[in-house]
């Protein structure tokens, strides 16, 4: 297929797990505060801002966190590129440069959505928190869902996974990271209800906490990093978005009768994760373990983008 | 009559409204079921119509607009008819309009015989800013120039239609005949299946085969076709989006494009692939800038040359923009006797053509009644329109008239039919014209609907859509009694 359009199609699915993981995050977190009883004061929304990656742009512009201005910064801001109105707007922006390659129902969806976002950012105000965030990550599953049953499984289809896992992986990564960051330093809530709600409101910003609970039963900081890195089967751990990634990466190469840099700088991020056990990321720790992780995340999107999107 | 009472006709040809103000017969059972509809229902459905466009994002980008603001192009729920015996007429006229209009530009382009037997002044077509000197001698795949036309026809006060102009270069509007049709079919369904409407919904098989057709070589693999657009900023970037995706075929740009040792390729994840076949929805002018503008970012350096070596087929071919000149317009029933030796079956809008001094001198004289027009603009740009004119504007077209003739023709003010369309005070009747859609493949075939453009500001006679126009489905009749087969494939 053609170049431009395979980085169109990676970088819409990119932009729009991205968007996903943003409203989840947020409306994850505006339960957190009610659990903890702690609205009105905003300690807890000063982790989102450092999951964004954008920390440094936030502060100069908004000064300290509160639940007002991470709210405004992560949704309705254009200037900060991830934020959700960014996203979809790029995911739009993509989607219409491929609009012949993907199938209609898939373009209608990502115009409604641009359409609901637009018109709440008009408005500036948001009267539902929950409905708005549950409605934007409906339309997503939505997107998903004929993407799943609609689309041939042909080279698009693999970008557009391939972009996915990818997102998918960076954003369950970081989540633990500063969720793991933050609450590690306070050792009196360890075992505390305080920190089971924690761990708790991790596993439910990635939509895991009932299927953690299957395995472990009982929430432990160490069980849920080791079910969000390492299990196989729940599809948003690292394991198996770089599995998956990984598959299609391979489609692609037998689909192009071409072998690429990109497919064996996703194997060498799996055999990393295959060769490590909880115990040995916990020694070394685990934000230092996850710095690496993103790196090479990294590198393979670059090898990615010279396989398949530079070429010719 | 909830609805049509008190419509009138105001002395122009209705399409739908006969002069003693009741439906034409073939109308009826559209009239029917539209007045069977309380005047709130039926701006209900307009709205749901405008919604379902909108929601599809079959939209426009508005130029100069920086927040990136679409609109729909409007689109009127009451669709215009064209009875059966009248579109038979038509067709067979358009069929016979583009086979001698090729003829034209391949005679042109070679031995000008025309112009060697005097039948059209041989300087006012060498003079024209669309004659390419870089075509002659050049013949494309099977001496077929023109393969996709839209042809403007319009109707009379003397319910007559006309040839306003024949569209030879990269014509627009199709996505619109045939998503208009989707909708309205949900619009209108009684009266759409009594009432026999024949399909358009064949049209992008028709296109994909024509463009195959054109192919430069012959071989047992399947073509590669693309779609060549100027990009998402462009007005009609839809209808190119939508068309690929119809016939399934790359939608490019021109920077996914190279020339390598003289063809045309693809830059694809697994390097480069050969194109056979390119309908460019961009103009000669910006299509290389090897040959073409210099400027030009949005075509392909060095695709003439792939060209001129027969290794790519370009649809519509460079050139053909010469028999699109206003100017060289005036003399087609010519070229249909001179080529084909038959009289135009739909006629020509009279029309003067300024660099004839009498011609000219009698347009200066009755500016005030005439519509003057710059020959190579379209989409309603550099026009007067007498009638509505001010003496300031008259004075100032003359000038440029006396300054450079050339460029100027001149129409009588035509008294556009109208068709009944939905406005805030009900239903008025508003001025239309009509574009059938003619493919030139294997065989010349003509789709059965058109886009019906209507000028929704009351009392207009500009249709297009730069202007405040609109568009109207296009109901073509059969004469055969309606199939279970032709319903599904509308």
């Amino acid at each position: 297929m053609l170049s431009r359009v395979a980085n169109s199609i990676y970088w819409m699915s990119r932009y729009l797990e991205r968007a996903d993981n943003v409203a989840r995050f947020i409306n994850v977190n505006v339960h957190l505060t009610l659990d903890l009883g702690m609205e009105g004061n905003n300690t807890q929304w000063h982790p989102l801002v450092v999951t964004s990656g954008d920390e440094a742009d936030f502060t100069k512009r908004y000064g300290k966190p509160t639940e007002k201005s991470v709210i405004r910064f992560l949704t309705f801001d254009e200037k900060n590129p991830n934020s959700i109105l960014s996203c979809i707007n790029y995911v739009r922006e993509n989607a219409r440069t491929v609009r012949e390659a993907i199938p209609s129902d898939m373009w209608e969806k990502i115009n409604e959505l641009y359409h609901l976002v637009q018109r709440h950012s008009r408005k500036q105000r948001i009267t539902n928190l929950q409905e708005f965030y549950t409605h934007i990550r409906l339309s997503t599953h939505l997107f998903t869902g004929f993407f799943e049953d609609i689309m041939s499984r042909e080279e698009g289809w693999h970008f557009a996974r391939v972009g996915k896992m990818i997102e998918r992986a960076d954003k369950t990564a970081r989540f633990l990271d500063v969720k793991y960051f933050t609450l590690l330093p306070n050792p009196e809530y360890v075992d505390s209800p305080y920190d089971a709600v924690q761990w708790g409101a991790v596993l439910k910003s990635v939509n895991a906490f009932e299927m953690y609970r299957k395995q472990f039963h009982r929430l432990n900081y160490k069980d849920v990093a080791q079910f969000l890195i390492f299990d196989p089967l729940f599809p948003r751990s690292l394991m198996h978005c770089m599995q998956a990634a990984e598959r299609s990466l391979r489609a692609i190469c037998t689909s192009i009768e071409l072998s690429s840099p990109a497919q064996a700088e996703m194997i060498k991020l799996q055999a990393m994760l295959a060769g490590t056990t909880i115990d040995t990321i916990l020694t070394g720790g685990l934000h230092e373990f996850i710095d690496i992780f993103q790196f090479n995340l990294n590198v393979v999107d670059q090898a990615i983008y010279k396989s398949f999107f530079a070429r010719a | 009559m909830e609805n049509f009472d008190g419509y009138q006709t105001h002395g122009f040809y209705d399409e739908l409204v006969g002069p003693d103000g009741k439906p034409r017969p073939v109308t009826a059972p559209l009239l029917k079921q539209i007045n069977a509809l309380s005047p709130k229902e039926l701006r209900a459905r307009q709205k749901a119509a405008e919604q379902l466009l909108y929601q599809q994002g079959i939209t426009f980008s508005v130029y100069g607009d920086k927040k990136g603001t679409e609109k729909i192009f409007p689109f009127d729920i009451i669709p215009r008819v064209v009875p059966s015996e009248e579109w038979s007429v038509l067709e067979a006229g358009l069929k016979q309009r583009i086979e001698a209009l090729n003829l034209f530009i391949d005679d042109i382009y070679h031995d000008q015989k025309i112009l060697k037997d005097k039948i059209i002044p041989k300087a006012l077509v060498l003079s024209s800013a669309c004659y390419l000197k870089q075509c002659r001698g050049l013949t494309p795949p099977k001496g077929i120039w023109v393969h996709i036309t839209g042809t403007d026809l319009v109707r009379g006060k003397d319910g007559a239609f006309y040839v306003l102009e024949d569209n030879l270069r990269c014509p627009s509007g199709i996505s619109y005949v045939l998503q208009n049709r989707a909708i309205q079919k949900r619009t209108f369904s009684n009266a759409f299946e009594t009432m026999k409407v024949r399909p358009v919904s064949n049209y992008c098989d028709h296109l994909y085969d024509t463009l195959r057709h054109a192919s430069p070589v012959v071989t047992q693999k399947k073509p590669i076709i693309v779609v060549l657009t100027p990009g998402i900023y462009n007005s009609a970037y839809y209808e190119h989006a939508y068309l690929a995706q119809q016939m399934g075929v790359p939608l490019v740009e021109g920077s996914d494009l190279a020339v390598i040792d003289d063809h045309v390729m693809l830059r694809s994840t697994k390097g480069f692939e050969k194109v056979d076949v390119v309908y460019r929805r961009i103009d000669d002018e910006f299509l290389d800038p090897k040959v073409f503008r210099k400027d030009s970012m949005l075509g392909v350096p060095g695709i003439m040359e792939c060209y001129r070596k027969g290794n790519v087929t370009l649809a519509n071919a460079p050139g053909t923009g010469i028999a699109d000149d206003k100017a060289i317009y005036a003399y087609v029933p010519q070229m249909i006797k001179y080529y084909l030796g038959q009289d135009a079956i739909i006629p020509n809008v009279p029309t003067y053509v300024c660099s004839e001094s009498k011609q000219c001198d009698y347009v200066i004289k009755n500016l005030k009644s005439l519509v003057v027009k710059a020959v190579n603009l379209s989409g309603g740009y550099g026009m007067l329109i007498g009638p509505f004119s001010t003496s300031a504007e008259r004075k100032e077209f003359a000038g440029r008239i006396r300054k450079n003739p050339r460029n100027y023709i001149a129409q009588p003010t035509l008294a556009l039919s109208r068709s009944p369309t939905i406005t805030k005070g009900g239903i008025e009747g508003r001025h239309v014209d009509f574009r059938p859609y003619i493919l030139y493949g294997e065989s010349i075939f003509v789709l059965p609907g058109g886009l019906t453009r209507v000028a929704l500001v009351k009392d207009s006679l500009v249709v297009n859509s730069s202007q405040g126009g609109g568009s109207k489905d296009s109901w073509v009749l059969g004469s055969e009694p309606s199939n279970i087969k032709d319903i599904h494939r509308a």
